[in-house]
């Protein structure tokens, strides 16, 4: 039995796991006994206002925060309990788009998207050309190599995240806000390539988000955080039916009217 | 009761942040001294600290010589003995003016610059990217620069006291009327082995110190107190940095003088 007396039973396995976790910056309580299942090769979408505490959620999941309380469970370690070097090991397992891509801005595309494979493997230059031509082709970049980041537009450096995300072949990918700055046009376009990468990698995804409902098609689970808690973690289509309060607030907020008919026609 | 919860709050604040930083600098001693070093980093950067710095330190070695010449030759005219114009002028650049004045300059010019690129780089997110590739941001960023400064500030301090004696021959034997031979004999016989070796000590650790401040304060950017994001907050950082880093090296100057005189 789940958040809101959802079923989620399966016997696949937990990638992601929050038990109670708390977290607090000074006297400001930000997250208060989050509990969260990321299960393997799903999508979880995180949605929830700005200033919520999604990215804290994420942060955590990445090791980048310790939390106060509570447990974080990540391919099978807690991470608030794991050395530095262990902790190493759990992240070559991840792939990370960060919300304004987080490219090295002295490095080329080219370069950024070999970074991790220089940095970890010992593949030679011919082997890593031909890994990261891929990519950037996956990620309609491939004549792009050579710019610098600061010569890309935002969905360019956005698809260029993606490409050094995916070079290893990660387990699970995190996106931090993957459409936030980009108009209809380039934010469909980085959904597309969501989709086609990870049907050709087949990799868990966590994306946090306040683009719904359009990211609602991408999800297997949605989590809405509010009030500091996971009010409810469903499929899109409950989430969108479900009769929580907060959730209702939420999907009329974000959906409007317009939707409402969609609703009453799913419903009915 | 207010003002001890203030001071109490002050006091942790500054313990945690002295353990940080203490952390973080053998953390960075540890990957400049071990393999794999990254060369091709390890040379933009002695270009970017030492080689683009070598005008700088030219010219204020040059003229600080060059002050000194005119300084001490109106000096020891008064006692007859203008002949010691080369001792003066070595002793004063090799034991104290050369370090200081060196690091001062390349606090200016390079760890300004370090600081800013760090800070920059951790409020992009660029160094949790890096953390979260499963590379270590220490010895990708901090480890090159802290071999870089080690290698490159001591040859600029090297650099600063032969132009600096050669500012105090141009003042004191070309300009005035002391004997060449006797401005380079006074300052071969006063400057010995013990004054290059505190000139070398202090070169060594005025270095740690600049390179550990400068990148330490653009690392830990975004545990500023009074917050470190956005431009104002790298520009402060880097403000207090440049600051930090020249009072230590002139508290530094003292201690080691303190300890080796």
């Amino acid at each position: 039995m789940k958040l809101d007396g959802s079923l989620y039973l399966s016997s696949e396995e937990i990638v992601i796991e929050f038990q109670g976790v708390e977290k607090s910056f000074g006297e400001q309580l930000v997250l208060d006994g989050i509990d969260l299942t990321v299960m393997k090769g799903e999508t979880l979408v995180i949605v929830g206002a700005s200033g919520q505490g999604k990215s804290v959620i994420l942060k955590h999941m990445l090791g980048l925060m310790s939390p106060d309380g509570g447990k974080v469970n990540v391919l099978g370690k807690d991470i608030t309990k794991i050395g530095r070097r262990e902790l190493t090991e759990v992240r070559k397992r991840f792939g990370v788009l960060f919300q304004n891509a987080a490219l090295l801005d002295s490095m080329s595309v080219f370069d950024n998207v070999a970074l991790p494979v220089r940095e970890r493997t010992d593949y030679t230059e011919g082997e890593i050309a031909k890994l990261v031509m891929d990519r950037l082709e996956m990620v309609d970049l491939e004549g792009a190599g050579d710019k610098y980041p600061a010569q890309l537009s935002g969905g360019m450096r956005k698809r260029a995240g993606l490409a050094r995300a995916l070079v290893l072949d990660p387990e699970v990918v995190f996106f931090d806000e993957p459409t936030t700055g980009l108009d209809v046009h380039k934010s469909n376009e980085i959904y597309r390539l969501f989709r086609k990468t990870r049907d050709r990698l087949g990799y868990t995804a966590v994306i946090v988000s306040h683009d719904a409902p359009k990211i609602f098609k991408l999800a297997d689970k949605v989590a809405l955080l509010a009030e500091k808690k996971i009010q409810v973690l469903l499929p899109p289509e409950k989430f969108q039916l479900c009769d929580n309060p907060t959730v209702r607030s939420f999907v009329l907020a974000t959906m409007g009217p317009v939707y409402d008919s969609a609703r009453e026609e799913v419903m009915a | 009761m207010r003002i001890f919860k203030v001071i109490a709050e002050d006091f942790l604040f500054y313990m945690a942040m002295a353990g940080r930083m203490t952390i973080f600098f053998f953390r960075a001693i540890a990957a400049a001294a071990t393999p794999p070093y990254k060369i091709s980093e390890i040379i933009r950067q002695l270009d970017f600290i030492g080689a683009r710095s070598m005008f700088v330190i030219l010219f204020t070695g040059l003229f600080t010589g060059m002050v000194l010449g005119l300084q001490g030759y109106h000096l020891l005219k008064n006692y007859g003995s203008v002949a010691a114009l080369g001792a003066g002028v070595g002793l004063s650049l090799v034991r104290e003016l050369g370090p200081v004045l060196t690091c001062l300059m390349v606090i200016g010019r390079a760890g300004s610059a370090m600081c800013a690129e760090i800070g920059i780089m951790r409020n992009s997110e660029q160094i949790d990217a890096l953390e979260c590739m499963a590379i270590d941001p220490v010895r990708f960023l901090i480890a090159p620069k802290f071999i870089a400064t080690l290698i490159s500030v001591p040859l600029l301090i090297c650099i600063f006291g032969v132009i600096g004696i050669f500012g105090g021959y141009i003042v004191g034997v070309q300009i005035f009327d002391v004997s060449w031979g006797g401005y380079f004999q006074s300052l071969y016989d006063s400057v010995g082995w013990d004054d290059l070796r505190m000139g070398l000590w202090k070169s060594l650790v005025f270095s740690l110190l600049i390179v550990w401040i400068n990148t330490g304060k653009g690392y830990f950017l975004h545990m500023e107190r009074d917050g470190g994001f956005g431009a104002e907050g790298v520009s402060r950082a880097t403000t207090g940095a440049v600051v930090l880093s020249s009072v230590s090296i002139l508290v530094m100057d003292y201690l080691i003088n303190a300890l080796m005189i």
